[in-house]
């Protein structure tokens, strides 16, 4: 067993991380304390390849693996975890499942301008009631000829105001329950599409949260992705790659806050040495240290599996859930080590411990990668998550 | 226009160096190497004039062991259409000269309208392999560049150069040398497309005797190398504002004569 970056990732990771102290560390507070969206730094990361890290060139991507895609999301979430959570959705949950489950026509016109930064788009599944339940989809899409009608409501979609195009879940056949779950294209500016509620967040907050309201929308049918009924499988699909990409935004998050920490436990002084001579605080500092390590291999493993063709979903729910629960603890003691000055925004810790919350939320909370871990375990394959 | 830029791998900036067993080297564990930066500069400035020019071609060469393709490597990542290694033990102890003698036979062979080098290399500082580069083949030569243009029909570079207070500027007929200061340009990031173009391209190895001729004996050997000695603690005067100015002006006076 070989742990080593290739050349080219090794050459991704100094390229994101140079970005990413350079261009978005700077912006980085005042961003999150305005809940401005980063159109500047966003575009760049564009011109950079990194919104369609592992889609193939021929359709705008610049055809690395997750592998790359993990190394890169990290350094970006070590700066800043809202460019990073722009970065995955962008990828993960809507370049992945449209370079699988798409046609040609469709990656022609919704996937090349998405992966070579020149849109965005989002993923829109959550609904009011349909959040851990994905299942529970209310948003009704009714064949009319040659369209479908779409009607209903999506929340907490992110980048939702910022996108041109959105991949919308829809009940195409009620009666079927998820399996009558369809997924479809829909442009920003269609008639009968509009951007609702912008939320106001405790974290990720120049990361735009919107809802998305669509009524007597007509979308054609060419823009179905996949089959009708299709639509759940394409979610999970998505959202089991998206959890890689979470999990390697938790560590990213994880990753900044621990060295800002280090560096604080050496400068600082109390009792007449630097904090960082006091054993408790030396237990902290390693125990960050270690979990954060656990979290990074388990994000690269899951990463390999996918690059490999093999199963991913387990492993992919145990990097989310271990890297979120990291990033959550570790946030907590940087604010720890920090002191009282850990608990005030210039300290910057702060924000790492109100930006890693989102991880253990979204893309299935803690509870559900437990859920979809036993399931596997147990042996209960029925595709649900 | 063949442009060929010359450049080093040198030890990351943040590097804490520590001297080997040996004494003459320092020691390398652990040692992240990147393109020196002042090179950097060069390669950007290359990569600029071919895209301003809309047509040529930029050759990245560096001399060094195997460990230097990786920096090579990062040049075609971000632009460079081509690389050459000067690769051979019998560089192991090329001093500047050496060096020089080296990169100007490729030069040669190569046949370049323009050399672009970093004004030194940051890792020993010397700063010398341009000049002699130069002089070895007896083109013009302008160090600390800061700005150049060079004319439609390639025949001049017109080029500025850091000096006290401004700028002094210089006409050069092509072929020339110029050597890179900060400043004359922001390196721009590889874009993952150029990552991954890069193992597409040709990094051309090259021996001693591919440029005809053995490699003539260094005229400078290190005898030792020295760490700094530790920097001695700060030291903050006490008492009230007054007597404290007081005594901070007769120690810069007395103690460090600074003033
Ligand atoms: C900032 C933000 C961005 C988001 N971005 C997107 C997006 O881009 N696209 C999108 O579609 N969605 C998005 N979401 C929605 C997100 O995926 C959901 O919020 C998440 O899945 C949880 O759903 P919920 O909020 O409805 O909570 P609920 O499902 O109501 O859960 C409430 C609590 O009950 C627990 N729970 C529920 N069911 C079970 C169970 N079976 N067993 C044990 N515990 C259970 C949960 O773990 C949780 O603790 C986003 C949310 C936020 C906050
Ligand atoms: C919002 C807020 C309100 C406050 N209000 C007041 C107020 O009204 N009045 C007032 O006087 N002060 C106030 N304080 C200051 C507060 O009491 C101190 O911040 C607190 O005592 C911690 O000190 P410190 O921030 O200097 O951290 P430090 O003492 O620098 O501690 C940094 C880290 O080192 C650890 N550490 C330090 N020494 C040891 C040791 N010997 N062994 C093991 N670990 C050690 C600490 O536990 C901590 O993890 C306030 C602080 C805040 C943030």
């Amino acid at each position: 067993m070989k742990l080593e970056l290739n050349a080219e990732q090794q050459m991704i990771q100094t390229m994101a991380r140079e970005f990413a102290d350079s261009a978005i560390k700077p912006i980085a507070a005042e961003i999150d304390r305005d809940a401005r969206f980063p159109h500047e730094t966003v575009k760049r990361m564009g011109e950079l390849g990194l919104m369609g890290i592992a889609v193939r060139e021929q359709w705008g991507g610049s055809g690395a693996d997750a592998v790359s895609y993990v190394v890169a999301l990290e350094e970006i979430a070590r700066a800043c975890a809202s460019h990073a959570v722009v970065m995955s959705v962008n990828n993960s949950l809507y370049g992945d499942p449209l370079l699988r489950y798409g046609t040609d026509a469709q990656r022609e016109r919704f996937l090349k301008p998405v992966a070579s930064g020149h849109a965005l788009a989002c993923f829109a599944l959550s609904e009011p009631q349909a959040g851990s339940d994905a299942t529970n989809q209310a948003t009704l899409a009714v064949r009319d000829g040659a369209d479908y009608i779409v009607n209903g409501r999506k929340r907490f979609i992110t980048t939702g105001r910022e996108s041109t195009f959105a991949l919308v879940f829809c009940q195409t056949d009620r009666s079927l329950g998820y399996r009558g779950i369809s997924a479809f294209l829909v442009e920003k500016g269609t008639p009968g599409f509009t951007v609702g509620k912008i939320e106001d967040k405790l974290g990720i907050r120049a990361s735009d949260t919107a809802e998305l309201i669509f009524e007597g929308c007509r979308v054609p049918a060419a823009n179905r992705v996949g089959e009708e009924g299709q639509g759940f499988t394409i979610a999970m699909t998505a959202i089991d790659g998206g959890r890689i990409g979470i999990a390697a935004q938790a560590v990213g998050i994880a990753t900044g806050a621990y060295e800002r920490s280090v560096a604080y436990a050496r400068e600082r002084r109390a009792f007449g040495v630097p904090i960082g001579q006091h054993q408790m605080v030396q237990w902290m500092l390693a125990d960050m240290a270690t979990a954060i390590d656990g979290a990074r291999l388990l994000t690269l493993r899951a990463a390999t599996l996918k690059d490999s063709g093999r199963p991913y979903r387990t492993a992919a729910a145990m990097a989310k859930l271990f890297a979120s629960e990291t990033a959550m603890k570790v946030a907590t003691d940087a604010i720890q080590v920090h002191g009282g000055y850990g608990f005030i925004k210039e300290y910057e810790v702060e924000r790492a411990f109100r930006d890693a919350k989102i991880t253990q939320l979204y893309e299935g909370t803690s509870q559900i990668q437990k859920l979809v871990i036993a399931r596997d375990l147990l042996g209960d394959h029925d595709g649900r998550a | 226009m063949k442009i060929l830029v010359t450049i080093k791998q040198v030890p990351d900036t943040a590097t804490q160096v520590k001297v080997a067993a040996d004494g003459k080297t320092i020691d390398t564990t652990g040692i992240t190497w990147i393109v020196s930066p002042y090179d950097e500069f060069a390669v950007e400035e290359a990569l600029r004039i071919k895209e301003k020019r809309g047509q040529g071609e930029v050759v990245a060469v560096s001399l060094g062991p195997d460990r230097v393709k990786e920096a090579l490597r990062s040049c075609l990542a971000m632009g460079c259409d081509r690389a050459i290694h000067l690769n051979d033990p019998a560089w192991a102890a090329a001093d500047t000269l050496a060096t020089a003698r080296a990169l100007a036979a490729v030069i040669k062979q190569e046949s370049a309208q323009l050399v672009l080098c970093g004004r030194q290399a940051i890792d020993d500082d010397m700063g010398a392999v341009t000049a002699q580069l130069a002089e070895l083949l007896g083109w013009p030569c302008a160090y600390w560049i800061m700005e150049e243009t060079i004319d439609a029909d390639a025949k001049s570079v017109r080029a500025a150069r850091q000096v006290e207070g401004g700028l002094e500027v210089f006409d050069l007929p092509l072929p020339a040398v110029l050597a890179a200061q900060k400043g004359l340009n922001e390196p721009r990031y590889p874009t993952l497309k150029g990552i991954m173009g890069a193992k597409k391209k040709e990094i051309k190895d090259l021996k001693a005797s591919d440029l005809g001729g053995a490699v003539e004996p260094s005229q400078l050997s290190v005898v030792g190398l020295q760490a700094l000695p530790p920097r001695p603690p700060g030291r903050i005067i006490q008492g009230d504002v007054p007597t404290a100015v007081k005594e901070l002006v007769r120690s810069l006076r007395e103690d460090a004569k600074a003033i």
